[in-house]
């Protein structure tokens, strides 16, 4: 039986290939797949990167979030710790008033009393506040005037009154009100009935603890109230949530303002000068020769310059003018001092990727110098200039720190957190927290990168990734 | 060795004259006129000073007369404190700032090589942990919070014990130098047990050590004999550089603690724009720094043979 078969284009059509359905394999992955895939396994550099992206967020974004501005004075809250929003009873301005005077009782003591009653009635008018604190009490028979203390702790007796107010030198006077820098904590008032000269051994002490306050000008002045508050009603103070430093200034925005001159420095100036030092070190490694000699000496002798030394020399050389911050001459000394480093290290590996076989075999095939650089050199340091450049980060936000630390850095008011933490450490006993968080801070970035650093280094090195 | 030797010195004497030079431009460059600082300078000072140091000439004459008087080892007279002369400042404040750095990096040594030593004996077991995640503290916290930690620490333990147990600044005698060179020393002492840990670990693989355990010696003298030995050579290469990083580190512990080193002269120095003793300082510093890095090669090349004849 013969049947006639009619070709069709089908026919002539190639037959599927069977061949990747037998091949058992991953897909290939580029050097930087591969080192990202085992970057991600790391969990403490993957953290560590996610707080650098934190940061970033933090110091980028983080002031249009908090708006308060970190050169405003909050002179009601100076030297606050962190806490919550605080309110303050709103108050009538200062009034003078006269000394309160019981006309019934002798101003002075008929002779000389041996001893004196201590004081009785001893208490505060009103509500004590941080305006104003009224102490009153009863006149002390015979006495000639009396001696009011104050002390932030509890007095033991005769000892440990603390501050000296008044010595008031009248008996019949029966009230005194302390003005004097009252802040929201526990007082302790002592008075002691004098002669009006000499204090006796009797001693009252009273308990107070006055109320934050804020007088109705002073709210006015800082826009806390509009025109028809009254006092006694309570006010919404300006919150700090990591409180503020010694001039009442916000903390959280300065340290969002601080990060972004610190990080600035720790990043840009490492990026400059890694640049630099991989033209130079890879332009000295690609002729080598006489021109590599002579240009790595130089580096060299840039390398043994006493460093600290010289970036204060160099500071103070570029010269400050009045209302410049000092960032541009600390970034441009960073750079001048640094680069050596990195290009020792190019151009030692230029040197060794110059010897490897691939690169003799690039050559035979007639790839160019261009070619060759582009193509092979480049790409197989960049693992060690991203190793390099991760590291050179902390070791320039530390750099920034101890220059502004010693005050040759950042110039006031601009804050930097190597700047606050001077500043915090002269009151660290009192209010510790203007030191913490800025140095907190700074421990947190330059651990992060030095942990990145260290992940990049295990995922980016061929020698760990054959030992597996 | 002594090719070797004489060699390094050369290289040192050139790099210690491009120091020289580059504090000479830099301080030209400082803006403001070195006898203008009406502050702390009289008539009389001002132009014996512009005498000596031929202010009013060329600039290449000024640093030829600036190098020829270095060499013979005069740095000048200080441009704020009548009467006293710079070489004075060094040779008075000098030896406390090195007495202060070699107890620190004395500390930072035996410290790094101890707990180097015993990260790896235990590697990945709770000592490990925890020393390395102190190593990780010291590296990422910054000095001067350490040298206010370390003297809140003295005030809070001299309070506990009711008397002064060290001095909480100050300077004089040994136990005014504890704490600061304890603190200064800490950062080093973080870098080199990273260090000594890695370099015991590369060492553990050796043939060497696999050599003498097939001879049958006992752990302990392999640890100590072969291990070891060979694991502290490269913490000895980092020790020069770490000389230096530990002198100028000195600063913050000498303003923090008022010790009346150096490090503290030349930031006041700086403060005042003492020419002269910013120079001076500076110079001398360098010399310091370039003269310890070559004794620290000259050492390593005694220890290990294989430098010095490559």
């Amino acid at each position: 039986m013969n049947t006639t078969r009619i070709l069709t284009e089908a026919d002539f059509a190639p037959a599927p290939s069977k061949e990747n359905l037998e091949q058992i394999t991953r897909p290939s992955l580029s050097y930087w797949e591969d080192a990202w895939i085992r970057l991600k396994k790391n969990t403490r550099a993957l953290i560590s990167l996610y707080l650098i992206i934190g940061l970033a967020f933090f110091t980028l974004v983080g002031p249009w979030i908090w708006t308060k501005d970190p050169a405003a004075q909050d002179l009601d809250q100076i030297s606050q710790a962190p806490a919550l929003p605080k309110t303050a009873l709103l108050v009538k301005d200062f009034e003078p008033s006269p000394t309160p005077i019981d006309i019934n009782h002798p101003s002075e003591p008929s002779g000389y009393p041996d001893a004196l009653d201590a004081v009785t009635n001893f208490t505060v008018q009103g509500t004590p506040t941080t305006q104003s604190v009224r102490l009153s009490w009863a006149p002390v028979n015979e006495a000639g005037g009396y001696s009011v203390y104050r002390s932030e702790s509890a007095p033991d007796g005769m000892l440990g009154l603390g501050l000296p107010l008044a010595s008031l030198t009248s008996g019949n006077i029966v009230g005194f009100e302390d003005r004097l820098n009252l802040k929201s904590q526990t007082y302790y008032y002592s008075i002691i009935p004098t002669d009006g000269f000499d204090e006796f051994d009797a001693v009252t002490t009273l308990e107070v603890s006055p109320q934050q306050s804020i007088t109705v000008s002073q709210a006015l002045e800082r826009q806390l109230i509009d025109g028809d508050d009254r006092p006694g009603q309570t006010v919404q103070l300006a919150f700090h949530p990591l409180g503020t430093d010694y001039l009442g200034r916000d903390m959280l925005a300065r340290l969002m303002q601080g990060a972004r001159v610190s990080l600035f420095i720790g990043v840009v100036a490492p990026l400059i000068y890694v640049l630099f030092g991989v033209f130079y070190g890879g332009f000295a490694g690609y002729l080598g020769g006489t021109i590599d000699q002579i240009l790595m000496r130089f580096a060299d002798f840039v390398v043994a310059l006493p460093f600290l030394l010289f970036m204060i020399l160099f500071k103070i050389a570029f010269g400050i003018g009045p209302g410049e911050s000092g960032v541009l001459p600390m970034l441009i000394a960073l750079i001048l001092l640094l680069w050596p480093a990195t290009a020792r290290l190019v151009r030692g590996q230029v040197l060794r990727i110059r010897e490897q076989g691939y690169i003799e075999a690039a050559r035979l095939l007639g790839g160019g110098p261009s070619y060759l650089i582009a193509r092979h050199i480049i790409p197989n340091t960049m693992g060690v200039i991203l190793v390099t450049l991760t590291f050179a980060v902390p070791s320039a936000i530390f750099t920034e720190a101890f220059l502004s630390f010693i005050g040759m850095g950042v110039a006031p008011p601009t804050p930097s957190w190597g700047s606050m933490c001077n500043e915090g450490v002269k009151t660290m006993l009192s209010h510790p927290h203007e030191l913490f968080f800025p140095a907190l801070f700074i421990s947190i970035t330059v651990l992060a990168f030095n942990l990145l650093g260290d992940g990049l280094t295990e995922a980016l090195d061929s020698k760990m990734r054959s030992k597996e | 060795m002594l090719r070797y030797t004489l060699g390094r010195l050369l290289s040192g004497i050139i790099t210690v004259w491009f120091i020289a030079t580059a504090t000479f431009l830099a301080m030209h460059a400082v803006p403001g006129d070195p006898l203008m600082n009406e502050k702390a300078t009289t008539a009389e000072i001002r132009e014996n000073l512009a005498r000596k140091y031929g202010l009013d000439r060329p600039l290449a004459e000024q640093y030829v007369i600036y190098l020829s008087n270095m060499i013979q080892g005069d740095f000048g007279i200080s441009f704020t404190q009548q009467n006293r002369r710079v070489n004075d400042i060094i040779k008075d404040h000098f030896p406390v700032s090195a007495a202060l750095g070699i107890l620190a990096i004395t500390f930072a040594a035996l410290g790094g090589i101890l707990w180097g030593a015993i990260t790896a004996l235990y590697r990945n077991q709770l000592p490990d942990i925890i020393i390395m995640f102190l190593v990780i503290l010291g590296i990422s916290v910054p000095s001067f919070v350490f040298a206010a930690l370390g003297q809140l620490l003295l005030v809070n333990l001299n309070q506990w014990f009711g008397t002064s147990i060290l001095p909480v600044a100050g300077w004089g005698t040994f136990s005014h130098m504890l704490m600061p060179s304890l603190v200064l020393g800490l950062g080093t002492m973080a870098l080199l047990t990273r260090l000594m840990r890695s370099s015991m670990l590369e060492v553990v693989n050796e043939d060497f050590i696999k050599t003498a355990k097939a001879k049958g010696l006992s752990p302990q003298r392999i640890f100590f004999k072969h291990q070891l030995r060979n694991a502290i050579l490269p913490v000895v290469t980092v020790l020069g550089p770490q000389i230096a990083a530990i002198t100028t580190g000195g600063f913050v512990v000498e303003l923090v603690f008022a010790i009346p080193g150096l490090g503290r002269y030349f930031v006041q120095a700086v403060q005042q724009l003492d020419y002269t003793v910013i120079m001076g300082t500076t110079v001398f510093y360098g010399a310091f720094l370039v003269l310890m890095v070559i004794l620290v090669d000259i050492i390593y090349g005694f220890i290990d043979p294989r430098v010095r004849l490559k």
